[in-house]
């Protein structure tokens, strides 16, 4: 049961995967990216990680995918002529990249896993004992990237 | 559902991704495929994690899906200045430091 919940996941994110870098216009490339990411949150739950899986459809999907239609409504869809600069050697790298990849993860000893990701309230704990600088430094990072996205984007520029 | 299954679809996807990267002429699409080939990397990181009973991979993640929503900010106000500035959009068009 788990392993068929599991393949059938894994088939959707790929089949995501391809929409999203083989979609003529970008509105579906972005839909196709959602249905990824929420499918990339079954294998989360799959792997006893319901945060993450929380945090992932309500920030990526939620939060990113706005942000980003919203660039695109605003920046325009369909100025795209052909989809593709020079597919060929693209495909080739990537398909080296990969083959490496696997091979190298096939080369990983299997450890017997340990059900040690289901609590939650361990994660937080974790957050803000052992991780709180990282966190911290997070937040100015976060108040930097809203500052510096501001900045960037407003229209009344100084010059 | 082994580890080595979920790091070679990891795997698959990251592919995809940088394909995309690669190979999308329009900077938004290149910008969907990050997130795709940023996606892959979690969930290779998160079953490492799952498979040796590690917590802190978790955490790890976390602080990686906090720090793609400041990239994507910025990434997204940098092409609508590309689009008002340079008035496209579109990769090739925008290659004005090139030697």
């Amino acid at each position: 049961m788990r392993d068929l919940a599991f393949f059938g996941l894994a088939a959707c994110l790929l089949a995501a995967a391809v929409a999203v870098v083989t979609a003529k216009s970008l509105f579906r490339a972005v839909f196709a990216l959602s249905a990824a990411l929420v499918a990339t949150a079954g294998v989360y739950l799959l792997l006893s990680a319901p945060l993450l899986a929380a945090v992932q459809i309500l920030l990526y999907t939620g939060g990113v995918l706005t942000l980003v239609v919203f660039a695109l409504v605003v920046a325009g869809a369909n100025t795209e002529g052909a989809r593709w600069r020079q597919p060929l050697p693209a495909a080739f790298m990537s398909l080296a990249v990969f083959v490496v990849l696997a091979v190298s993860a096939r080369a990983l000893p299997a450890a017997s896993h340990v059900s040690g990701l289901e609590s939650g309230k361990d994660v937080g704990l974790l957050l803000f004992s052992d991780y709180l600088v990282p966190f911290e430094l997070l937040s100015v990072l976060l108040l930097g990237a809203v500052f510096g996205a501001l900045l960037l984007a407003r229209k009344d520029r100084p010059e | 559902m082994t580890l080595a299954t979920l790091l070679v679809v990891a795997a698959a996807v990251f592919a995809i991704g940088l394909f995309g990267v690669l190979a999308r002429r329009h900077a938004i699409g290149v910008l969907l495929s990050i997130e795709l080939m940023f996606n892959a990397v979690n969930l290779a990181i998160v079953s490492i994690a799952w498979s040796r009973g590690l917590l802190a991979g978790v955490v790890l993640v976390l602080f990686g899906i906090a720090i793609t929503v400041a990239e994507i900010a910025v990434g997204l106000a940098l092409v609508l200045l590309a689009s008002r500035v340079a008035k496209s959009v579109i990769l090739d068009d925008l290659s004005e430091l090139k030697g």
